[in-house]
């Protein structure tokens, strides 16, 4: 018995357990399974498989053939090393606090077993993705957690736009997916096994070679890392596939706090950085992840600041940070990708339950519609503050550390691109930190701006104001032991400049390698110090226009109408893929598959081969005219015939 | 000595008036009487041969030949009392539920 096995299996048996029992048996007992479950995968991690590699013990056991066909062999197998610990670490803890606030989250709902038999399946399949030592494997896993996201983003299924939302989920994601795909068939084609071991043993090898794609002679590494990057585009949001998160806040807040915050979408910071030996191959895709990363980054930063919907708001700083992450590995500073994976799981879930506790309590996701909760929520208030210190990369929380990691990292790596990046990254190191607090002064300062409709109806908005209360201790516990991963997560990779060891990249250093960084002391306390002041201009700068002159983000979006308009519609993205994707795919659909394939061509074959004999039998059967002669001279012409044919041919 | 060849002749001329009446009559009982000059006409044909060959089981296979149909006479008779008891008529051209 491998002891790690529990860790994907037990959400597996949970899943099962809840999908066949939950509706009649557990109704809302529903939880105990899915909570028992993931946290015993929790335990497991950290009691077991966290101590074996902190003591630089590497598991890699197949333990079952999967496909067997000639040369192509494909197992389930578990590869254990740092990465993957790290992402088990991240994994299991989030989850395990997300199913806990979700028992109170969720509490009396219809669905409520299904809920959790969902979440245990995204579980296994995340933990399956993490854990597998083969791209196949993770290929299993990628699609599953995509599955499971369509389910719980459409978990609300009696409401069109959240079906929509899911719909629109799982579509985007078939774009990268298809070249994700694609770039596994080159990996096998190229090195004919998908075992990670020997691929990335072997990768030095493909370096400089070049193959025929599509009539083209490419760069083979280029071509594998780019394929493998577009899977991680869809799966992380990043431009151009980053439309489908923000919809994705449809689904139930724990969904968008797990799958859309903490765990899948990092799926794709994980691939990366687990391909890094076939990426540090190509300064082109190391270039390419670097600047989408970037772009996405400032991009959904810039649309966050205008928006009014709180978990659209967290969703686009999800991007932003995602982001993030992807421009450290594209300078080779994977170590500090995957630091802000983990630092970011903790304060961005906090973020989004603690949204998720605001609206249970004002059951409203707008923004303008909330203000003065502080004194209503004061524990929601408290944790909601930290997690956005940390979001905003205020020095000691942890968010500070792996955000300056990054942005260090950019800048040290000393080339042209570097140094755009890391222009981008301070410039969303001073958005970040103010659309955060905007969202904070807005919600949790001022006034109660809701209860517009109440007062219509004769009840007052103070009488509506009263019945706020802070939510249960069910959901205030997991929020609270997040906010100690938000503050304290990040101690554990503390820079030698500031007295720490950096251990975490350390820690990852054997599967991650180490970048070389060139940079004095005296420059690396500059751009640490340049990000920290811009941080507090942000953090100052909303505090001036949403508590002092609150008449002013009006009278300024007034005056530049333009800049404003394009912000808060998104750039008009989704506007533009209506129009050039999905508009006339419908209209082929309908005036081409429709009206032609389906009503002529199939339509015409199923119709017109019955009609045809129908038609024909109809003229045969007047043969039967039922008179007695007829059949009497049919039979003495044929005897005729007949005799005459045997006699002429005598 | 009358020539086979007569014989012959006789037993065509019986049976293209048997078939001409089967096949020109409406009425069901000149259509049986058809029916039986055509039988006949292989009976000629059948004795004939039988005495020019002198061969008896020609004359054998013509006992046969009236055997059945004496017995073909009592059923078709008795479907056109049957018929007539029905419809009441004996002409075929009225009797075409079989049609297509």
């Amino acid at each position: 018995m491998k002891l790690y096995l529990l860790i994907p299996f037990l959400p597996l048996a949970a899943f099962v357990i809840n999908i066949l029992l939950g509706k009649e048996v557990l109704r809302d007992k529903a939880h105990w399974p899915s909570v028992l479950a993931v946290v015993g995968s929790f335990i497991v991690t950290i009691t077991s498989v966290l101590p074996q590699a902190m003591a630089g013990k590497v598991i890699n056991e197949d333990l079952y053939t999967w496909m067997l066909s000639g040369t192509f062999n494909v197992t389930v197998g578990f590869l254990i090393d740092p990465l993957t610990a790290v992402m088990l670490v991240v994994v299991t803890t989030c989850a395990s606090l997300i199913h806990i606030y979700s028992v109170g989250y969720m509490h009396g709902d219809k669905g409520y077993y299904r809920f959790f038999a969902y979440l245990s399946l995204f579980t296994f399949f995340m933990l399956m993705l993490v854990m597998g030592n083969n791209f196949m494997q993770l290929y299993f896993g990628w699609e599953g957690v995509g599955l499971c996201s369509y389910f719980l983003i459409g978990y609300y299924l009696n409401k069109k736009s959240a079906a929509d939302a899911g719909k629109k989920a799982f579509i985007v994601n078939r774009f990268g997916d298809f070249g994700f795909g694609i770039g596994v068939f080159m990996i096998f084609l190229t090195f004919g096994t998908l075992h990670y071991v020997p691929v990335f043993a072997n990768a030095a090898g493909i370096a400089g070679q070049t193959v025929n794609f599509l009539g083209w002679n490419v760069d083979l590494p280029t071509l594998i890392a780019l394929l493998l990057f577009c899977g991680a585009i869809g799966k992380s949001a990043q431009i151009p596939l980053h439309v489908w998160l923000p919809d994705a806040m449809e689904g139930p807040t724990p969904v968008s706090a797990l799958i859309h915050a903490a765990t899948m979408v990092t799926a794709g910071i994980f691939m990366v950085a687990r391909c890094n030996p076939i990426f540090n191959l190509s300064e082109v895709a190391m270039n390419t992840v670097a600047i989408v990363g970037a772009a996405t980054s400032l991009f959904a930063a810039t649309i966050a600041i205008t928006q009014n919907d709180i978990k659209r708001i967290i969703a686009y700083s999800t991007c932003s940070h995602l982001g993030l992450m992807f421009l450290a590995c594209g300078v080779g500073a994977y170590a500090a990708g995957i630091f802000h994976l983990y630092t970011h799981a903790f304060f961005k879930a906090l973020l989004f339950l603690a949204a998720g506790s605001v609206i249970h309590a004002v059951h409203t996701n707008d923004i303008q519609e909330m203000g003065g909760l502080k004194k209503y929520m004061p524990i929601t208030y408290a944790v909601f503050v930290i997690a956005a210190l940390s979001a905003a990369g205020i020095p000691g929380f942890s968010g500070f550390f792996s955000k300056d990691e990054i942005i260090w990292s950019a800048y040290a790596s000393h080339s042209s691109v570097g140094k755009l990046v890391w222009l981008m990254a301070t410039a969303v190191a001073f958005l970040t930190p103010f659309y955060t607090f905007r969202l904070i002064f807005l919600t949790f300062h001022g006034k109660y701006r809701g209860g517009h409709h109440e007062e219509s109806h004769g009840h007052g908005a103070h009488h509506k104001e009263h019945h706020f209360h802070e939510s249960p201790k069910i959901m205030t516990i997991p929020l609270i032991l997040l906010a100690v991963g938000a503050v304290a997560a990040g101690w554990v990779g503390i820079p030698p400049i500031l007295g720490g060891g950096a251990h975490f990249a350390k820690f990852l250093e054997p599967v991650l390698g180490h970048p070389e960084f060139h940079g004095t002391h005296a420059e690396e306390f500059g751009v640490m110090g340049l990000s920290t002041t811009i941080a507090l201009i942000g953090i100052a700068l909303a505090a001036f226009f949403y508590l002092k002159r609150t008449d002013l983000p009006k009278k300024l979006a007034e005056k530049f109408i333009g800049i404003y308009k394009i912000s808060y519609n998104k750039y008009y993205i989704d506007e533009l893929y209506d129009f050039t994707i999905v508009k006339p795919t419908m209209w082929i659909a309908d005036k081409v598959l429709v009206a032609i394939t389906d009503a002529k061509i199939i339509e015409g074959v199923v119709n017109g081969v019955p009609g045809a004999i129908g038609k024909f039998s109809e003229k045969l059967r007047k043969i039967q005219t039922g008179l007695a002669q007829h059949y009497g001279i049919f039979m003495a012409a044929g005897a005729f015939f007949t005799i005459a044919l045997v006699l002429l041919l005598q | 000595m009358v020539p086979l060849s007569w014989y012959m002749v006789l037993s065509m001329v019986v049976f293209a008036i048997g078939v001409f009446g089967f096949l020109s009559r409406k009425n069901v009982i000149i259509m049986f009487i058809s029916i039986e000059l055509m039988l006949n006409a292989v009976n000629i044909n059948l004795i004939s041969l039988s005495h020019y060959l002198q061969d008896m089981r020609g004359q054998i296979l013509a006992f046969f030949v009236i055997a059945v149909a004496a017995a073909e006479a009592v059923i078709g008779l008795a479907i056109i009392i049957a018929l007539f008891r029905n419809k009441a008529t004996v002409h075929v051209d009225e009797v075409k539920e079989m049609q297509g």
